[in-house]
């Protein structure tokens, strides 16, 4: 493929509806769900229910054909290049323009659904994603984080011990901060992929994944946090106490390394979740800030304020240069974005790309909310529009899925080819 | 689709200038800086590779096709290698691709083959204008008409070469439109006055020479696009993205140095890339550089695609020029006291870097 900007017509398609969901359904709400934290938005979740079930069962056959499972082969030569991430990119981005609290509630596996999918085996997949293709809707959640462990993963502190007599994995610890763990563990029949060591002293290496149902003894929702935005998604802490689990919930080996031989498969596999899920936090992000950059242009142009296609710098108003400097980070962000979503769908690695679109993505979205409270005055401050709201959900971008500057320290990793240790 | 790969051909291309810029123009920048030229030979070189040929119709003696994207590619590749050496490569595109743009066919026919010699051909712009407000919109130049001809009046800067030029393409304002028109101008004809030597903050090694015509007359037909004139925007546009992609590639000539320079460097016991303060400053480089070099790139396809894009290349040129001084300057604060010596390019990068904003209509893809 030549360099090309072009969004294909199918993809545009699919993005127009979730444009039409955003301005019918998700704006319309957008004010009552951020001053009712903890109702949950059933006017957006009903109708986005079936959409999603479409994608999870394409999703679905895509990760068994790659298990080599029982999906149908690809008809040799009418293959067209792979779109997924492209078109997931543009749905995400579209919809955190109609509002990105809403969208976080969207119904579907989620990241956990990315986690399995990356390192299940189709038994798995089976088993753990297919309920997202039928029935009610259902929840997937990541449970990462604790009060001890935010950025630095490493120092994880919940266990996993296997009880030989049962076969079975029992989780003790607490998790905070994840988002949809209240619909994924109690609310619906979901799921909730936890994070857990097997082995203190082993640090990194000794850490797993584990697959854990909606409704299982011992997992308890202890708190629905309360928050500066994105107040319609739904943010708990969960504590597992003696919480069992079958053998089977883990994702990828159960087989220790020491850390000095070679990485194990399964921090890995949990890493490059990530690759997949920066890219669409970039786009919420984006989605956000082109919301926020529309509206304030088209109030300015209600009062004669507009910019030019294109002028000597001489000529521009402070506000002009204040919007085009708002309209060139939304672009550069929008890009950068796209181009590792890109990368993923044409199968090449995209991580370093990933951690750059996160960071501009993140700090893009950030500065261009605070402008624009600021361009629109005190009406831009007031709750009456949704500036101000959009402002507050702006933030979260820049510190879920890693922080700001946790993916500056990725990006610079990479290119200096350094450790951990030596850049930390 | 989204695709950022090169096709065969075009990575062809920009390894070809790649090679140019880090074999020969690389080797000889600083002593070009210094001593105010740039070899003979390396232009011979550099002229060579048939860059301008190659966006050239067969039609006009070329053997390609005009791309603003490929012209993209290959101006990213010579500002990587030196900015100085990068404008007087594009020198003849300064009058050629307004030609292929806008001319009449009369003019295309008569004027592109010059293009295709094996000789760099001895032409260049007059555009810019000695003036803190330029506006490439309303020129101080004037052409007014008279009788068969147009008298031209008013002063130019930034004339690359102008003291060997032959043949000027002068930028004035019409008056009977209130335009910016664009006419061909000998200069041998009388009223050209070559004046001074311009002296810039960068590129030292640039020749550019202070143009003023005292009512010099210029034949109707030499107005280029006859009757009809030029589009502008057209023009600006090709201006942008090269400005950009020039951007782009000393932008990440410095960010390489620095990048190299940081891990070697030791202070407190440790090579200084240890440190997140200057390790995030890298990585921000990184991005900004990606970041404009996609803005450059979505501008020039979608010129190439629609004709439009005017919007695009607008902002491409404004971040690129924003990105490379920001860039530049990081390398200096990387190198530390070494970046404030002329020992080290960073200092001369910086100061080309700035000039990106301020050279509209300089350098033409
Ligand atoms: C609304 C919301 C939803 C979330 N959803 C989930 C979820 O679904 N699942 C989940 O597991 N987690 C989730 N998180 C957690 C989120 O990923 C973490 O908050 C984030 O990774 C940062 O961790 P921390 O809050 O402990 O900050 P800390 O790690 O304590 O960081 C504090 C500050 O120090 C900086 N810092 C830390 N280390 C470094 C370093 N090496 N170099 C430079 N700076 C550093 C950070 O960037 C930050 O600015 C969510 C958080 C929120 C607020």
């Amino acid at each position: 493929m030549p360099i090309e900007f072009k969004l294909p017509e199918h993809v545009e398609n699919q993005t127009n509806l979730s444009k039409m969901l955003a301005v019918q359904v998700m704006r319309k709400i957008s004010r009552h769900y951020d001053e009712h934290e903890h109702e949950r938005p059933w006017e957006y979740i009903n109708v986005i229910w079936p959409f999603m079930q479409q994608i999870e069962a394409a999703d679905l056959k895509r990760s068994m054909r790659r298990n080599g499972g029982n999906g149908s082969k690809p008809k040799e030569g009418k293959k067209r290049p792979s779109t997924a991430n492209v078109r997931l990119l543009h749905m995400i981005e579209a919809l955190s323009w109609g509002d990105a609290g809403i969208y976080l509630d969207t119904p579907s596996s989620a990241l956990a659904g990315a986690a399995i999918n990356a390192v299940g085996t189709p038994e798995q997949k089976e088993r753990f994603l297919k309920r997202f293709t039928e029935g009610e809707p259902k929840w997937g959640a990541m449970a990462i984080t604790e009060p001890q462990a935010g950025s630095d993963t490493s120092a994880i502190q919940a266990t996993a011990t296997l009880d030989p007599e049962t076969n079975e994995w029992v989780l003790n610890g607490e998790k905070i901060f994840v988002t949809s763990g209240s619909l994924a563990g109690k609310e619906s029949p979901g799921i909730i992929v936890v994070w857990a060591t097997l082995d203190r002293s082993l640090g990194r290496a000794g850490m797993r994944s584990f697959v854990v149902e909606a409704g299982t003894p011992g997992m308890t929702i202890t708190k629905q946090e309360e928050k500066l935005g994105i107040r319609a998604s739904d943010t708990v802490s969960i504590v597992f106490e003696d919480c069992r689990i079958p053998y089977d919930n883990i994702l990828g080996s159960a087989e220790l390394v020491k850390p000095d031989e070679k990485k194990t498969k399964g921090f890995k596999g949990a890493m490059k979740t990530f690759d997949a899920s920066r890219p669409m936090v970039a786009a919420s992000a984006v989605g956000i800030a082109r919301a926020a950059f529309e509206f304030t242009r088209d109030k300015l142009a209600e009062q004669g304020i507009t910019i030019p296609e294109y002028a000597p710098h001489h000529q521009l108003s402070a506000i002009q240069c204040d919007l085009i400097q708002m309209e060139m980070e939304l672009k550069a962000a929008w890009l950068l974005t796209i181009r590792s979503a890109a990368l993923m769908d044409a199968k090449q690695p995209n991580s370093i790309e990933a951690s750059m679109c996160k960071v501009k993505a993140g700090k893009a979205v950030t500065a261009i909310t605070q402008k624009c409270v600021e361009l629109l005055g005190p009406l831009g401050y007031s709750r009456e529009f949704l500036v101000e709201k959009w402002m507050r959900d702006a933030k979260i971008n820049d510190i879920f899925e890693g922080t700001g500057q946790i993916n500056t320290l990725i990006v610079a990793r990479r290119i200096l080819g350094y450790s951990r240790r030596e850049l930390k | 689709m989204y695709s950022f790969n090169k096709t065969d051909e075009q990575r062809m291309l920009t390894d070809t200038v790649n090679r140019f810029a880090t074999r020969t123009m690389r080797k000889v920048y600083r002593e070009a800086e210094e001593g105010g030229a740039i070899p003979a030979e390396i232009i011979d070189t550099g002229w060579e590779l048939g860059l301008l040929p190659a966006s050239l119709p067969e039609d006009y003696g070329g053997f390609g096709e005009y791309s603003v994207l490929n012209g993209a590619l290959y101006a990213e590749e010579l500002g990587y290698g030196d900015f100085a050496i990068a404008l007087e490569m594009l020198r003849p595109n300064q009058v050629a691709i307004p030609i292929l743009l806008c001319g009449t066919e009369q003019q295309k026919e008569q004027y592109l083959p010059l293009f295709c010699d094996e000789e760099m051909p001895k032409v260049s712009a007059a555009f810019l204008e000695p003036t803190i407000l330029f506006d490439p919109a309303d020129l101080a130049t004037t052409a007014a008409e008279e009788g068969d001809n147009y008298l031209l009046n008013g002063k130019k800067v930034m004339v690359i070469d102008g003291d060997e030029a032959e043949l000027l393409l002068v930028y004035a304002r019409e008056e009977s439109s209130g335009q910016t028109q664009a006419y061909l101008v000998p200069t041998d004809a009388p009223g050209v006055i070559i004046g001074e030597r311009d002296k810039w903050m960068g590129f030292h090694a640039l020749k550019t020479y202070t143009v003023e015509f005292e009512n010099v007359a210029v034949p109707k037909h030499n107005k280029l696009g006859g009757e009809q004139g030029i589009d502008l925007h057209k023009i600006l546009n090709s201006s942008r993205i090269a400005l950009a992609s020039l951007a782009v590639g000393v932008a990440r000539g410095a960010y390489e140095y620095a990048l190299d320079y940081a891990k070697e460097r030791e202070a407190f016991g440790e090579p200084i890339a240890h440190r997140q303060s200057i390790a995030f400053m890298l990585a921000d480089m990184a991005i900004e550089v990606d970041a404009a070099r996609l803005m450059t790139w979505e501008a020039a396809w979608k010129i190439d695609e629609t004709g439009a894009g005017a919007h695009d290349a607008f902002l491409a040129h404004r971040y690129a020029a924003d990105m490379a001084l920001a860039v530049t300057d990081s390398a200096v604060q990387i190198l530390g006291g070494h970046g404030y010596v002329r020992e080290h390019p960073v200092e001369l990068w910086l100061r080309n870097g700035r000039g990106i904003a301020v050279l509209l209509g300089a350098a033409l893809v």
